[in-house]
Formats: structure tokens, C-alpha cells, sequence
């Protein structure tokens, strides 16, 4: 039979993931990643949690504190922030799934940067 | 599109509840993903207790007492425990991926291995912050 359609109408919209196993491979990376940052960020946070105001700046305020949180922290938000983004790509699709996904990333971004801004401002 | 077939194939139903039973290998695997998102969310709590100790003593004063809570430290070692169990549950991933322990068994116990080594973290953890 003679094929009217060319290759590529006939491949378009079955389901190209856009970027290979790039995202599956950066979850590899990330899940090592929190292997080691996770249990330090636990235990470094644990020790300046349950203390009065004053302590709690100096504590959260020492620069070493402050970096090794700052790393760590974005470290895990960004991996389960890829982690919610991999749900929304399985169960929420077409246009409300892009947003979904958009909304996650602005989300995700905006308590890292928040995060950030709190340990810097600690600091200084 | 004449010669394509758009309307019959194949779609992949969801097949735990009504038609697979569930089992310790899916529903660790579906835990995993859940706990990740709740650290996400979680992660706002914490992020919120250091942005207000960093904004003045008076805002901390605000939230302080709620996260210092019975229930605000219920809600943080549910964290404890949903970190604890995503870290260990990626972890397996990752073992999987390089080509280890794909035997049901071995999944099975890790499974297994999984959630009991979080529940001990957080009782530990509860442990340590009551005698503190």
C-alpha cells in the first residue's frame, strides 16, 4: 500500500519524551546525592532547632552552619522537586500537565530561594 | 492521518485496587513517590521557620510556637520519617539502575528494610529531642 503520510506525521504526538533518559539519569544522579546530603542536613538543623531566638541566629547565623545548609537543603528540594514533576508528567497531561509542571518549578524555586535568602541574611 | 491508528491501541490502565492486589514490591515503589512529595511540602515548613527567625524576634515568636507544638513536631517527624524513607527508597533505585537486587526477595526485604529503618530514625529521633 502506497503511504500518503510521511514518517514524521506519522511519529508525531506517540509519545517523545523531549529529552531522552536525560531526566531518569538526573534522578540517579540527585537520589545519590541525598544519600549524603539528607542525613547532614537532618542532624546540622536538629541541633539549632530547639532553641531560644538569640541561639538560634548565632547558631543558624555561623557561616559554616549556613553553607552546609544552604547546599544541602537545595540539594533535596530540588530532587523532590524533580520527584513531584515526574508524578505530574505520569498523571496530569496536555496543557494542564505543562502547568502543573511549570507551577511545581515556581513553587520548588521559590522555598529554595526563600531558604537561601533566610541563611544568608543569618549570616550577615 | 488515513494510515494511522490513533483510536486502538493499547492504553496502560492503572492496575492496583480493582485488578492487582497490591504488594509489598508496587506499594513501597508508589511510597517512594509520595513521601517525595511530601518533603517538597514539608520543606515549606522548615523554609518558613528559617525565614521568619531570619525576618525579626517577633515573627519568630509567630511560628516558633506552632512548629514547637505537639502538633507541629508530629508534622516534622512525619518529615523525619517521609525523608528518611524517600532517601533509602531512591537509594534501592539506584541499586536497581547499576543492576543489583532485582530478585523479588531481595526487593521484598529491602522493601521491608526500608520502611523499618525510618520508623527506628524517627523513634530515635523522638527519643533524642524528648531527653534534650
Amino acid at each position: 500500500m502506497q503511504r500518503y503520510l510521511t514518517d514524521r506525521k506519522r511519529a508525531v504526538g506517540l509519545g517523545s519524551g523531549r529529552a531522552g533518559t536525560e531526566h531518569h539519569w538526573q534522578m540517579l544522579v540527585s537520589s545519590m546525592a541525598i544519600v549524603v546530603t539528607a542525613p547532614i542536613f537532618f542532624v546540622v538543623f536538629a541541633l539549632g532547632f530547639q532553641r531560644p531566638y538569640d541561639e538560634v541566629l548565632a547558631y543558624f547565623g555561623h557561616p559554616a552552619i549556613a553553607v552546609v545548609l544552604a547546599v544541602t537543603m537545595v540539594v533535596i528540594i530540588r530532587h523532590v522537586m524533580n520527584e513531584a514533576i515526574e508524578a505530574a508528567e505520569d498523571y496530569v497531561h496536555g496543557t494542564r500537565g505543562q502547568l502543573t509542571i511549570v507551577g511545581i518549578t515556581w513553587a520548588s524555586y521559590l522555598v529554595m530561594f526563600a531558604g537561601l535568602f533566610a541563611l544568608a541574611r543569618m549570616t550577615l | 492521518m488515513a494510515d494511522v491508528n490513533r483510536g486502538n491501541r493499547p492504553l496502560s490502565p492503572f492496575m492496583i485496587g480493582p485488578y492487582y492486589k497490591p504488594q509489598l514490591t508496587s506499594i513501597s515503589s508508589i511510597m517512594v513517590r509520595i513521601t517525595g512529595i511530601a518533603v517538597l511540602g514539608l520543606s515549606l515548613v522548615v523554609v518558613a521557620w528559617l525565614f521568619m527567625a531570619a525576618t525579626s524576634e517577633s515573627a519568630f515568636n509567630l511560628i516558633n510556637p506552632i512548629v514547637q507544638s505537639w502538633f507541629g513536631d508530629a508534622v516534622l517527624l512525619a518529615g523525619v520519617w517521609c525523608l528518611s524513607y524517600h532517601v533509602l527508597g531512591r537509594l534501592r533505585h539506584v541499586i536497581w539502575d547499576f543492576g543489583y537486587c532485582w530478585e523479588v526477595r531481595v526487593s521484598e526485604r529491602l522493601a521491608i528494610g526500608m520502611f523499618v529503618t525510618a520508623t527506628v530514625v524517627t523513634i530515635l529521633t523522638f527519643a533524642v529531642f524528648l531527653a534534650v
